[in-house]
């Protein structure tokens, strides 16, 4: 019998990998009985989704972005002494 | 001056790369860091391996694909390098127990400590509260480590295989750490999100 744990971690392994039969079978006969590990599956779900939300922020962000003008002016001096060693 | 005379030229001072691809570069690094200061390390670790291994440019990709590819394995080191906080190659040596996003979710039985509070239809509150503030929040409450080897699964949706090369980890090491930060993610929602919106009934 799967303990809810154990369930859990099928339910995040589901979104990682194909559950093998038995653990399917396993895992329905559990979420049939328990209420908590039906609302988790609900919930991961959901944050799954969500995550597209997030990239869709992340990336908006950092397409705003631009290299620091001291970071750059930083790389520009590394890049030249790495040249002048590169000639020696 | 032919195209390929300019190519060369452009090849030959890495300063152009800087001020052609510096942006892009950090833009990449930054999405996947998420910390200013860490992208810009790795885009002059970047430029400066560009710099060293330039002869074996092939020119057959274009200077910002060859750039991405170097900057790719270096952003990888970073995040191997925070991974590796803790040893990951022996399970044992990941303690469960201790780690704060375990503690109290499951009773010694495996049962749930509490019962889980339904969450009723959370892409409608979701539209109505600042439920995008609330995942960031609680991601970066996460455990650093965690959070990172979520962020690139999940939202970055980099594959399995990739982040398991790349961080020498194991396919069951990754899905218990991902299994971990979910259920951390959740406890955190469910704390803070919907608790705000007067949810969280049993």
């Amino acid at each position: 019998m799967l303990t809810c744990k154990d369930a859990s971690h099928l339910l995040s392994e589901s979104q990682e990998r194909q559950l093998s039969p038995r653990e399917r079978w396993g895992l329905r006969l559990h979420l049939w009985m328990c209420v908590s590990c039906r609302r988790l599956e609900r919930q991961l779900a959901f944050m799954h989704r969500a995550m597209r939300s997030l990239r869709r922020r992340a990336e908006s962000e950092a397409n705003a972005a631009e290299l620091p003008v001291a970071a750059r002016e930083r790389i520009r001096r590394a890049l030249r002494e790495g040249q002048g060693q590169s000639r020696d | 001056m032919s195209s390929s005379g300019l190519d060369e030229h452009r090849l030959s001072s890495p300063e152009t790369w800087l001020d052609q691809h510096g942006d892009a570069l950090y833009r990449y690094a930054l999405l996947r860091l998420r910390d200013p200061h860490r992208a810009e390390d790795v885009v002059q670790e970047t430029l400066l391996a560009a710099l060293v291994a330039r002869e074996r440019f092939s020119g057959v990709a274009s200077v910002r694909t060859w750039l991405i590819g170097i900057l790719k394995h270096k952003v990888m080191d970073q995040f191997r390098l925070q991974v590796r906080e803790v040893p990951l190659d022996d399970p044992a040596q990941v303690p469960e127990r201790d780690d704060p996003t375990d503690e109290g979710d499951f009773a010694p039985s495996g049962s749930w400590r509490e019962r889980l509070s339904d969450w009723g239809n959370p892409e409608e509150m979701a539209e109505r509260g600042e439920f995008i503030a609330f995942l960031q929040r609680c991601l970066d409450g996460l455990p650093r480590r965690l959070a990172q080897l979520y962020w690139l699964r999940e939202v970055m949706e980099e594959d399995t295989e990739t982040i398991c090369e790349e961080m020498a980890i194991t396919p069951n090491n990754l899905w218990t750490m991902l299994h971990r930060a979910r259920l951390g993610l959740r406890r955190c929602l469910d704390r803070t999100w919907l608790n705000g919106l007067g949810h969280g009934g049993k």
